[in-house]
């Protein structure tokens, strides 16, 4: 595995609790995060509050009140923890003119791209006025996605690769990362889905490590397409890490990409020194994702 | 260490890369452990496992210095005690039985008559709580998750049944162990395949409570990446790090 200080990082996926949102120990589980983030070697957390996970409005369908609570406790630890952790802004697309000005707010403030759940189908034209948004602060949309939706699911309107490909042709100049390819779901799936949007890239992030995921993942978007995250499970993300570099599924220069180019580039970030000079000595690419079949 | 919980074959819902011995042993080598334990895929649908289990037996034939097979025996099949005598006669540590795919429900007495007979014969068994997770599962695979009553009941039909069980998540293990007697509770091994580490550090919990010593190391492959278990070791706690596993080979001693 490359040494953890050797190389940056960016855990394009992760989430952070906070006092409001009815579990005793979110201090220890944000403390767990930051722990393990170290230990793998994590230069940059990017991440997320929903809502208040519950606790007063649904994890996916957070109620106006609960995105601003989360996105103020978003706000308060990218100030803590200075460019270790990157915002995210949570919105919720059913309550346009709330999502249009939290999005304001929270760039202003510094967040790098938009979350959005499953509050509203990726298709639905209520995302549109989000998305055109995202275009004009130049943002990615991070887009919690169920892997094939074969039916409803209970506590949100989940949307899948081929939902968020419908809304990602509607809109070019946008990044869409389509999350957690091991999050749930058929994978396959969705790679078949959103090969051909180019604008659609995908996080390795979730629960899931199914063996050939990996592989078909590469296979399918190339690893210019693929960001590192964790999400709920970083010891899957370590694995995945590791498989990697283990299998010989791509090159030196590809792990690089998924491990933070893909996401320095999607997100707006000035990579790191040390990266920053590896970077200086690569051929310059385009502001859009790349293909490159394997 | 050994890997309690690899199989070979290919599994019938979808494409599993390389699920042969040869590569098996590659990747042992390549994550440091001494062995593997390994079913047959396969046999967990088939409707007479026995044929998959000459098929295992035969593959794993020049591999035996490091893997050892763990052959599949249906307890509502007749003459299923025959299956046992050769299990048992050709070395094998445990064998695996799959009730869910079987349609055998928690409390079934037969499941309980393996069990005590595998004890008789120093033999652990084996359950799989689930091959894949739930949200992906072709649409002809119905079973649903291994019950953990069913776990409490099979852990309760004798004092030497011995279980591993595998692929189980912090909910599942926390429900069986602390509905069992202490005695009961040192029946049951649990392998953390699926066991969550940081942040919600469901596996540091478990080393807590339960205790470290109810662990042994399983893998899932083919159908699971084999660095999982090791990076959640490498992620927990520091004062976890050093905590030793059970050693599944000390089942019986």
């Amino acid at each position: 595995m490359t040494s953890p200080a050797a190389e940056p990082l960016i855990d394009a996926h992760a989430h952070f609790l906070h006092a409001a949102c009815g579990r005793a120990d979110w201090a220890d589980v944000n403390a767990a995060r930051l722990r393990a983030g170290a230990r793998i070697g994590i230069t940059c957390h990017v991440a997320s509050v929903l809502g208040t996970y519950g606790f007063s409005s649904p994890t996916y369908l957070p109620s106006p009140a609960d995105v601003v609570t989360g996105n103020d406790a978003m706000l308060a630890l990218c100030k803590s923890e200075g460019d270790l952790v990157r915002m995210l802004v949570t919105v919720n697309p059913n309550f346009t003119k709330h999502a249009l000005g939290e999005i304001d707010r929270c760039v202003a403030r510094g967040a790098v791209g938009i979350k959005l759940l499953a509050s509203r189908r990726a298709d639905d034209p209520l995302l549109d006025p989000i998305a055109a948004r995202a275009a004009k602060h130049r943002l990615p949309i991070l887009h919690h996605v169920w892997q094939h939706r074969r039916r409803e699911w209970p506590n949100q309107e989940i949307s899948d690769g081929a939902d968020l490909a419908r809304l990602a042709q509607r809109h070019p100049t946008v990044t869409f990362i389509l999350s957690h390819i091991g999050g749930g779901g058929d994978y396959q799936h969705t790679f078949a889905a959103i090969r051909d949007v180019k604008n659609v890239v995908a996080d390795l992030s979730g629960s899931g490590i199914d063996r050939g995921m990996l592989d078909e993942a590469v296979g399918a978007l190339s690893s210019q397409r693929l960001l590192w995250g964790s999400d709920l499970t970083m010891e899957t993300g370590l694995a995945k890490l590791r498989a990697l570099e283990n299998t010989g599924l791509s090159s030196a220069e590809d792990i690089q990409d998924i491990r933070w180019r893909n996401a320095a580039r999607v997100f707006g970030l000035t990579p790191p020194t040390a990266a920053k000079r590896r970077a200086e000595n690569r051929p310059a690419r385009s502001a859009g994702p790349r293909t490159r079949s394997r | 260490m050994i890997d309690v919980n690899a199989l070979i074959g290919p599994y019938p819902f979808r494409f599993v890369p390389h699920p042969d011995p040869d590569l098996l042993e590659h990747v042992l080598d390549r994550e440091g452990l001494s062995g593997a334990w390994v079913g047959h895929l396969p046999s967990a649908f088939y409707r007479d496992p026995n044929a998959g289990n000459a098929q295992l037996y035969t593959a794993l034939a020049p591999h035996a210095l490091k893997l050892r097979p763990v052959p599949t025996i249906r307890p509502d099949w007749p003459d299923w005690e025959r299956s046992l005598r050769i299990a048992k006669d050709a070395g094998a540590p445990a064998v695996r039985a799959y009730p869910v795919q079987w349609q055998l429900g928690p409390s079934d007495a037969r499941m309980s008559e393996l069990a005590v007979a595998c004890g008789e014969a120093r033999l652990a068994l084996v359950l799989t709580v689930r091959f894949e997770d739930l949200r992906q599962r072709h649409p002809l695979d119905v079973a649903n998750d291994l019950q953990a009553a069913a776990v409490r009941a099979l852990s309760r039909a004798g004092d030497r049944v011995r279980l591993i069980v595998t692929a189980a998540g912090r909910e599942f293990i926390e429900e069986v162990h602390w509905g069992l007697t202490a005695e009961e509770q040192r029946r049951v091994l649990w392998d953390f395949s699926w066991v969550w580490g940081p942040p919600e550090d469901h596996l540091a919990k478990l080393f807590r409570t339960v205790g470290s010593e109810r662990f042994v190391y399983g893998t899932h492959w083919p159908l699971r990446l084999t660095q999982n278990p090791r990076a959640n070791l490498d992620l927990l706690p520091d004062d976890l790090r050093r905590k030793k596993l059970a050693d599944p080979e000390q089942l019986f001693a």
